[in-house]
């Protein structure tokens, strides 16, 4: 019996996140579960959660426990060292769930690479995005974009701020029908228009996708955007991993949090994305700290559904014997047969509830036969 | 093997509609209009398995996966704002959400507008959008008896032909937004089930062009 069957799917897969983490020399990063409110509501708009878990602590100071472990690692990590920071984390936040008027515990296992963040890196992050998610499941996919492409495009527009938010809102949803119903009404230019389609539209594989973007490529930050995408693809396809990444400007994530390459990991039979991520400058700017960012987390409470064929017993061994049996014969047939890390479970009566793979008995004379011989 | 594609459709003349389309393009289910009691209709060849929900609830099937795909009234959509991709406007099932009340009610901003309605969301959004102070009172049924009755001043809800409007001496005091049935999609179903899911959208496409 290995590790694999007594650990639940999202126990088991958290230590191997960490240990494909350790592998490629990214530290452990421990937090405490709590911080003060007040760098919370400094930095709120950072935090995808409106919501925030409030208490006081014993000298009446306002505490939260914590929504988000990105913006405590920033906050606390050192970045006078001209090497990069490769951090790992395995802690839980605290927001409220979507479904119920509740607050809800998030277990998240992710890094954080702080520093200077050039291709190399960034190729880095996004494998260690892939290899996290094709440990769970070989048929995963890995949705990239860049936030400059969907930004670059609507700065074009030059329309206000609550109609940009109208517009991203249709280019999350795919929305085609509701984005030029909405160009329309603002008067966006036709050619202006069947971009913007195009962008929510478009999806693929890297090399299907990529040839379709010089159309898309209007200003600077579009063109500094395609130019970082093709690079990153070229690096997945050099990795080995470009079969399972696929291209998809829909996903916006949060504009005002990510400036760069942002991705999303999906696996069959999990509604929702279970990784998430992207590259975040603009954050350590605002914390007064020097170089770039890039990082994502997994959402491990998610991968409790993650369907594994069922164990086809409970242990090794089912090792029955009575009051006849001398105490140093039993544990010594134990230690023989626990030997090489098998299972066993030692009763004197039978366990209709339990599936042993072969249940023996042992006789009073310290002998071990198989349950029911004599 | 080829996945099961789960398509959820909106009990009613809207689904039947919307069935008709989808089985026009081989992804029908035998037995789905008959008069029976599964729950559950699997196409073995086509690997399509439909199922009829609560018009309300097809949205939540799709946003948690239970369906990949499903067909809902944009209605739907704009009160419960649920997180999945909205791929195509059908052109089906169109009506109109609208504020109506008795006739010649006028919508002064000098009290509290008492909103009678299915739909709280999309009332609350569209009256503070003009900075109104309103109380919602939800209701499930019926919602014209509301004014009627002095429940509410006004009802925010869906017309088609106004004619239980015009039966009731109520009348349409403001349209807030077209409705139309849209096909929509969970997206990581979608990802996973990309290939079927835009055969679908192109065939529906060229049956769109080809009524217009």
């Amino acid at each position: 019996m290995d590790i694999r069957d007594v650990t639940a799917p999202a126990e088991r897969i958290t230590m191997q996140l960490c240990a494909l983490y350790a592998q490629y020399g990214y530290r452990k990063f421990k937090l405490r579960k709590f911080e003060e409110y007040d760098f919370y509501a400094e930095y709120r708009s950072f935090l995808q959660t409106e919501n925030i878990l409030i208490f006081h602590d014993l000298s009446g100071k306002l505490m939260a426990l914590k929504p988000d472990v990105t913006l405590s690692i920033v906050k606390n990590i050192r970045d006078d060292s001209p090497a990069p920071q490769r951090v790992y984390y395995n802690e839980n936040v605290y927001r409220a769930s979507g479904g119920v008027r509740a607050f809800k515990e998030m277990p998240q296992v992710g890094l954080e690479y702080i520093g200077a963040v050039d291709l190399y890196a960034m190729g880095e992050v996004l494998q260690m995005a892939a290899r996290s998610l094709k440990l769970i499941a070989a048929d995963y996919i890995l949705d990239i974009s860049h936030v400059g492409l969907a930004s670059g495009l609507l700065g074009e527009t030059g329309l206000p701020e609550h109609a940009l938010s109208g517009l991203s809102a249709c280019i999350r949803a795919k929305n085609v029908h509701g984005m030029l119903e909405l160009c329309g009404s603002y008067g966006v230019e036709k050619a202006l228009q069947q971009k913007l389609v195009r962008l929510c539209s478009l999806y693929g594989a890297c090399g299907e996708v990529l040839p379709a973007l010089p159309e898309l490529d209007v200003n600077a930050a579009t063109h500094a955007a395609i130019a970082e995408l093709t690079a990153v693809c070229e690096v997945l396809r050099l990795a080995g991993c470009a079969g399972n990444v696929r291209l998809d400007f829909s996903m916006l994530n949060d504009l005002s949090y990510y400036n760069g390459v942002i991705f999303q990991g999906f696996l069959p039979g999990i509604p929702s994305a279970v990784l998430s991520g992207g590259r975040y400058d603009s954050l350590l700017e605002r914390l007064h700290k020097r170089g770039g960012a890039i990082g994502f987390a997994v959402y491990i409470g998610l991968l409790e559904r993650v369907e594994e064929a069922p164990a086809p017993y409970d242990v090794d061994t089912l090792l029955l014997y009575d009051e006849t049996v001398p105490l140093s014969a039993l544990l010594e047939a134990v230690n023989t047969l626990t030997e090489g890390g098998r299972s066993i479970s030692v009763q004197s009566a039978q366990d209709g509830g339990l599936r042993p793979a072969q249940t023996l008995r042992i006789t009073k004379e310290g002998g071990v036969c198989r349950a029911g011989l004599a | 093997m080829q996945d099961w594609l789960n398509i959820a459709l909106p009990k009613g003349r809207l689904g039947e509609k919307a069935y008709g389309l989808l089985e026009r393009l081989g992804c029908g289910c035998p037995q789905m209009l008959e008069n029976n009691r599964k729950l559950i209709f699997e196409n073995e060849a086509t690997h399509v398995r439909c199922f009829w929900a609560k018009p309300s609830d097809v949205a939540i099937y799709v946003e948690r996966g239970a369906a990949d795909i499903g067909i809902v009234g944009k209605d739907i959509l704009l009160e419960y704002e649920p997180d999945v991709y909205e791929l195509m406007d059908l052109g089906i099932g169109k009506c109109s959400m609208m504020v109506a009340g008795l006739a010649g009610t006028q919508l002064t901003a000098d009290k509290t507008l008492k909103v009678a309605t299915k739909f709280p969301n999309i009332a609350a959004r569209y009256f503070g959008g003009q900075s109104r102070e309103i109380e919602v009172i939800k209701l499930n049924g019926s919602i014209e008896i509301a004014p009627l009755l002095k429940l509410s001043d006004v009802i925010v809800d869906i017309v088609e032909t106004g004619a239980t409007l015009r039966e009731n001496n109520l009348e349409v005091l403001a349209t807030i937004q077209p409705i139309s049935a849209r096909f929509i999609a969970n997206k990581a179903g979608y990802k996973f089930h990309y290939a079927q899911i835009e055969a679908l959208l192109q065939g529906l496409r060229a049956i769109l062009e080809e009524k217009l």
